[in-house]
């Protein structure tokens, strides 16, 4: 004989009419699962921002370096006019091109202000890489570098990019644990829930027995009514999170992490499991929680 | 249809049966009697399962019931048919839901035995309270209920606990009627009372027996009524 769990929940219509609706402590449970589905659909939507953003920074990082000349001025434009030969014929580069003095100072200028006496500061010249994929071998294109320029210096930004991957690696860690968490959460309150009405309902508990009632019969009683509140109360905080996200006002592409809080296509899914978890978790809790308790009873 | 050898039955320490041996013929007309405390209820609830004796064997139809499981025992009770002392009704639901409780518990179609309920409504004169919840009616009503309920599931038995107690002399012989009338269904009935004048009003309506219960012995007492 197969167990279905929606059978149970829904074949009986009437089998948590046996048990007498309760007012405010019953509605605790729908509410504590919904403030849980709540931060639980916040988290999620708070890694899936985080995840895009890494990714954007990863891959951008990823695609492009950057080759510093240092030499004397005299030197210079040699230098760099063979260092771009060398990188236009390796395989693996895209593109080579010379990052302008006035470019150059404009990326400055968020740190060092926009006043500054531009022929007098003494910038490097830098060359911006652009990388194919798959990219360059980088050791022998620096053997190559050094021979032909020795003031280039290489760089292909695996300085920056651990650093924000590592960052992210650990908010994902973060959020994993704040769900496992509401999960473990969520979990409880059902528990301590079916085993309150269990405890409160002890004198009907009896004369269903008595009725000729089986224990699956008053188990599926308390089980149905708690895992539909506590299933209910997750819809309710799921909903209202998304329409937090939803209504996130929106911020340019490049805007941050803020920029990233919202949804899309395929990442709806996520939000929508949370109440089906919660349906699941509640169901087994309560189930488990009811039939430990009906067999210490006799 | 009930066995009991040599069963015994005490809460902690106290005896309240010792070495009860007796037989209750199916169709048999049965009343419990003796002083008020003697263990009529106790004895009572060994037979629609609610305790298990301690000691010595109790059959009923045949099994017997400390070897039964935890299942068995839920399909038993579901064949015996219970007016409780305490009524154990749920507050909650209406006259007519808890006549339909049994039903309900055992997973039978409230629908396909509609015609049934409301034949039992009008057999224990309840129609006109069948949507008035268990606080709202009297004393012999709630007797009534409780007898409807108990005969829901067609059961071979029917075991009523001081139903007349909290009644009038003439809703006490309404009810006597009506166990009279499922008697001679071929019903088992087992009958707890202290009230002789209504152990007496059943002479020349069934063959009853009376079973007088004193110092935890049971003994069959006088003449067949
Ligand atoms: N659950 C119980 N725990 C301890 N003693 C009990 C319990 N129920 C009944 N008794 C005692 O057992 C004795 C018999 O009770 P009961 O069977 O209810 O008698 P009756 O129904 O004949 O009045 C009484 O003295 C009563 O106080
Ligand atoms: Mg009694």
């Amino acid at each position: 004989m197969s167990f279905n769990p929606l059978e149970y929940l829904f074949g009986d219509k009437a089998s948590d009419q046996v048990v007498p609706p309760r007012g405010g402590a019953a509605w605790l449970t729908g509410f504590a699962s919904a403030a849980m589905a709540f931060i639980a659909v916040f988290a999620l939507t708070l890694s899936l921002a985080v995840e895009r953003l890494a990714d954007y920074w990863a891959l951008d990082l990823a695609r492009s370096a950057t080759v510093r000349i240092v030499a004397q001025e005299a030197d210079l434009a040699a230098q760099t006019e063979a260092t771009l030969q060398v990188l236009r014929t390796t395989p693996g580069v895209k593109s080579a091109e010379i990052i302008d003095k006035a470019a150059q100072l404009e990326l400055l200028e968020p740190w060092l202000g926009s006043s500054l006496p531009a022929d007098t500061l003494p910038v490097p010249q830098l060359i911006d890489v652009r990388l194919g994929e798959p990219g360059p071998d980088v050791q022998s294109l620096q053997l190559r570098l050094s021979a032909e320029a020795p003031g280039a210096v290489y760089n292909d930004h695996s300085y920056w990019r651990a650093p924000v991957l590592e960052a992210s690696n650990r908010l994902r860690l973060m959020v994993m644990i704040s769900l496992v968490l509401t999960a473990v959460v969520t979990v409880i309150i059902v528990v301590l829930s079916a085993h309150n009405a269990l405890a409160s309902n002890q004198g009907i508990i009896r004369t269903l027995r008595l009725l000729g009632a089986g224990d699956s019969y008053i188990a599926r009683a308390f089980v149905r009514r708690i895992t539909l509140r506590a299933t209910m109360g997750a819809v309710l905080g799921m909903v209202l999170a998304m329409i937090v996200v939803l209504t996130f006002p929106s911020q340019p592409e490049d805007g941050g992490l803020l920029a990233g809080l919202s949804l899309s296509g395929a990442d709806f899914i996520y939000p929508l499991l949370v109440p089906l978890l919660v349906a699941i978790s509640a169901f087994a809790a309560s189930r488990l929680a009811a039939r430990y308790h009906l067999h210490s009873v006799t | 249809m009930i066995s009991l050898k040599n069963a015994g039955f005490s809460y902690g320490s106290r005896a309240i049966l010792e070495n009860v041996t007796q037989e209750l013929a199916a169709g048999s007309f049965h009343f419990l009697t003796g002083p008020s405390g003697a263990g009529k209820t106790t004895l009572l609830k060994m037979c629609y399962l609610s305790l298990m004796p301690d000691s010595g064997k109790l059959e009923i139809f045949g099994q017997d019931v400390t070897a039964l499981s935890r299942e068995q025992i839920t399909q038993m009770r579901r064949r015996v048919g219970v007016v409780h002392q305490d009524c154990q009704f749920l507050n909650h639901l209406t006259v007519r839901q808890n006549i339909a409780l049994p039903l309900l518990v055992a997973g039978k179609n409230i629908e396909d035995n509609m015609d049934n309920l409301e034949d039992l409504l009008s057999w224990v004169e309840m129609d006109h309270r069948a949507d008035a919840f268990p606080e709202e009616i009297s004393g012999g009503e709630r007797q009534r209920l409780a007898l409807a309920r108990a005969v829901i599931m067609d059961p071979d038995m029917i075991v009523a606990d001081e139903p007349t107690g909290n009644v009038d002399w003439e809703m006490g012989q309404r009810l006597l009627s009506l166990l009279v009338e499922l008697n001679k269904m071929g019903k088992t009935i087992l009958l707890a009372t202290h009230d002789l004048n209504l152990i007496r009003s059943i002479k020349g309506q069934v063959p009853a027996s009376v079973l007088r219960l004193k110092d935890g012995q049971l003994n069959l007492a006088g003449a067949r009524l």
